[in-house]
Order: C-alpha cells, then structure tokens, then sequence
C-alpha cells in the first residue's frame, strides 16, 4: 500500500516537473550546433512562450521561483546583463496571472494574439534595457525577427504544449 | 504567503541585475561554471549531429550536394593553379629571407577543441568549445581562436573544460587590422551580422576592394599577420570584411596562446594578472 503512495507521490512530482522541465530542456537543445541562422533569437521567444502558456493553464506547476531560474539559465547562456530575463519573464508571468480570468475562456486566436502582443512589448523591453545597461544603440532588426518568430511558432509550440497539458503535466491525473 | 512570492521575487530578480552590474566577474564566473557542466553534456549530444552530416557544416549542406560537388571541381582546378605559383613564391621567400638572416618568431602553444554549442545571445555572436582534458595549462582568457581559414574570435570566459569564443562579427568585437600589401590601418568593428564594418582607415586612401585583410600588432590584442578576410563594399557603398573563417558552421577551433610580449596598450584580462603576481612578487623581496 504505502510503496503504491510513493509511486503515486512520484508520478505526480513528474508532472509538477514537465513545465520547468520542457524549459530547460528546450533550451537545451537550442544550443545545440545545428548551424542555423538566427538560432539564438529563438530562445527567449521559446522561453516567453513557455512562460506565458504554463502561467495562463497551469500556474501552480510554473510558481514564480522557478520563473525566476528559467530566466537567470536564459542570461546564463546567452551574455544578457544577468537577471533581465529573469525580471522580464517574471513581468510576463505577473501580467499573464492578472488577466488569466479573462483570458482562460477566450479561444486560440485570442490568446495566440495576446501572446504576440505580450512577446513583442517583452522584445522591445529588452532591446531597451540592453541598449542602457550596454550604453549603445543596438540594431532593432532582432526586435522584429525575434516578434516573427513569436508569431509564427507559437501556434507550433501550443499544439505542442496543449497535449503534455492534457497528459503529461495533468496533475490531476496524478 | 503565495501572495508575498511575486513581489518578493521581482525584487530579487531587480536585486540581480543591479549586483551583476556592480559586479562583473560574478556573472562570468558563474557562466565559467555552468559552461563546464554544459560543454561535456552538448558534447555528447553534438557528435551524432556531426556525424549526420559528416563534419561538413549545417545540415542544409546536405540537399545541394551536387552543386556544391560542381563549384569544388571547379575551385580545385583554380587551386592547382595557385599551388604551383605558392611554391614558387615560398622558394622564393625562403632565399630572401636567407639572405636578410631572418629569425623566425616562436610558433605559440595551441590546442584543438570541438565547437558544441552555440550559445550567442540575441545581441551575441559566441560559441562553446568543450576543451579536451588537462588542456589549458595557461590561464586561457585572450587566446585567439582559428578555424582553418581565418580569425574566428577570441575566448572571453574559460574554465577548466569550456572556453566561450567572442567571434569578430559580435556587436562588441573591435579589432585592428592592416589592409592591403601596404598594410594601411584601420579597425574592424562587429555589427552582428554576418560581415564586419571597416572603420577609421586612412582619409584618401579609401580600402580597396579584394584587398586581404590581416590582423595589426597595434594595441597588443592580437599578434600581427593573422588572415581575417577581404575588403568588399556592400549595397551602400560601405567597406565591409568577408570573413574568411565559415562563422556560420563552426566545428573544430584552434586556440592559440600568444606570448604576452606584444606592446599592451589595451588592457589584456590574463596579462595583467600575470604582472600584478610578479610585481607583488617584487614588492615581497624587497
């Protein structure tokens, strides 16, 4: 009896788990040397979109501690100014928290819209924030390849995410 | 109590950014440690990948192979050309030099690691390179990095079993360079695109296209008469370097420790460490 509890016990930290751990291991595989271009502009917009899907359908799974840590591994692998992703996922992660009651119900298009609209203001905060902390004017070209990309791929990602949604990282399932 | 984690975190993750800006060595330092741990790990997982596409670069080389088979022919029957007048010019070298008692400068220690990683930020351009074991026996910071052709960059941030390399097309990169048979001066600044700015070169005497670009001795960064690339101006007229080195599809870099005996004019991480020993050293005799 008490050996199936732990079992059960386990199963249900793995789901817990699957939010931080698509995260981390998403950008994981981002740097690896495939040789693309643009490759490391993917990786904020990955992480924005984790963020952002696991803090409107599963915030207990995302709490805000672990925001932070995907954020600081962000700054870590890339040569950001340390904590500023961490701070602009967390600003992300807040924001999505204060409008999840009317944003919960909405259908796809409207949260696929919300999120551009989120990615892009996160995208321009952070070409501001590099360009003061670095005391030059950095290209916006990456503001807007990176907002493309965010676009484009969320539908992608979400598909992706609504099925670990529904089965892996189903807790309640647990 | 949850309701007190947002605020407490946002004003950690505030607290952050304004200690890493205080204090830059500790976000290299934890870099440095997160990048030893990583580099074996994106090891094992990039060997497979180079073996998917037989260490040729990206995997998109794959659907043209024929016409890059073509353009190959073609190039190695230019390059059989260029081999004979190349060993005529060494012969001829050779005896010069002979002949002016040349002494050649001492060839500095270099190792060979594999490209992991690709690790730039979005403002960025830099790559992990996973050293092999019992590799550095010098403080690694400043070595320049090589692939077979050209200048790739230099390492910013080593540990013990990774180095990150700044290539010359970062936003950050500056470096000196002598165009031309003449040598003419100028400064090679990275724009994080794929082909570096020329700046600060000679009024009159503007950069000639084709010309080889080479690196300069001036400021002691770099050991003069390193290839780096060509002149060529772009769609507005500017003067710009074609990269030698293939940026994009970096797989193996030489790393190569130059004796810091160059004129320092710009301060070198790894050679100021060194004299500040020394002259403490020094100070203790005394």
């Amino acid at each position: 009896m008490r050996r199936q509890s732990n079992w059960r016990r386990l199963d249900a930290a793995a789901r817990y788990a699957v939010p931080f751990g698509s995260i981390v291991a998403g950008l994981f595989v981002l740097g690896l040397n495939f040789g693309l271009p643009a490759q490391a502009q993917l990786r904020p917009v990955y992480a924005a979109a984790c963020v952002f899907f696991w803090s409107l359908y599963r915030p207990s799974s995302l709490p805000a501690p672990v925001v932070v840590l995907s954020g600081l591994l962000l700054d870590l692998l890339g040569f950001s100014p340390l904590g500023l992703w961490a701070l602009l996922l967390l600003l992300l992660h807040g924001g999505v928290l204060a409008l999840r009651r009317q944003l919960a119900p909405q259908g796809f298009l409207f949260t696929w819209l919300v999120f551009s609209g989120f990615a892009v203001a996160l995208f321009v905060l952070a070409w501001g924030a590099e360009s003061l902390l670095g005391q030059q004017m950095l290209p916006l070209r990456p503001v807007l390849t990176q907002s493309g990309f965010a676009l484009l791929l969320y539908p992608a990602l979400a598909a992706f995410f609504i099925r670990a949604h529904r089965g892996a990282a189903a807790a309640e399932l647990a | 109590m949850s309701r007190l984690t947002f605020p407490v975190m946002l004003m950690l993750s505030f607290g952050v950014v304004l200690i890493g800006r205080a204090d830059q060595g500790l976000s290299a330092s934890l870099r440095t440690g997160l990048d030893d741990v990583l580099a074996p790990v994106y090891g094992a997982f990039s060997g497979p990948i180079q073996a998917a596409e037989s260490g040729t670069g990206a995997l998109g080389h794959l659907f043209m192979l024929n016409t890059e088979n073509e353009q190959l022919r073609a190039e190695n029957a230019k390059l059989l050309q260029w081999q004979a007048v190349a060993m005529a010019l060494e012969a001829q070298n050779d005896a010069l030099k002979a002949s002016l008692h040349y002494i050649p400068p001492a060839a500095p220690a270099f190792f060979t690691g594999d490209v992991v990683a690709d690790l730039g930020g979005v403002y960025d351009r830099s790559v992990l390179v996973e050293l092999p074991r019992g590799a550095s026996p010098a403080p690694l910071v400043g070595a320049v990095a090589m692939d077979g052709r050209g200048v790739v960059g230099r390492v910013v941030e080593a540990g013990s079993r990774s180095a990150r390399v700044l290539l010359i097309t970062d936003i950050n990169s500056r470096i000196p360079v002598a165009l031309g048979p003449g040598g003419a001066p100028a400064l090679m600044t990275g724009t994080n695109g794929p082909t570096p700015a020329l700046l600060y070169w000679a009024p009159g005497q503007p950069p000639a296209e084709g010309a080889m670009v080479l690196t300069s001795a001036v400021g002691g960064a770099f050991p003069p008469g390193l290839p780096v690339g060509v002149v060529h101006y772009n769609a507005q007229n500017n003067p710009v370097v074609l990269p030698l080195a293939d940026l994009d599809s970096l797989r193996l870099l030489r790393l190569f420790m130059y004796p810091d005996n160059l004129p320092v004019l710009t301060p070198v991480p790894h050679a100021r460490a060194v004299r500040h020993a020394a002259a403490m050293r020094r100070r203790r005799k005394k």
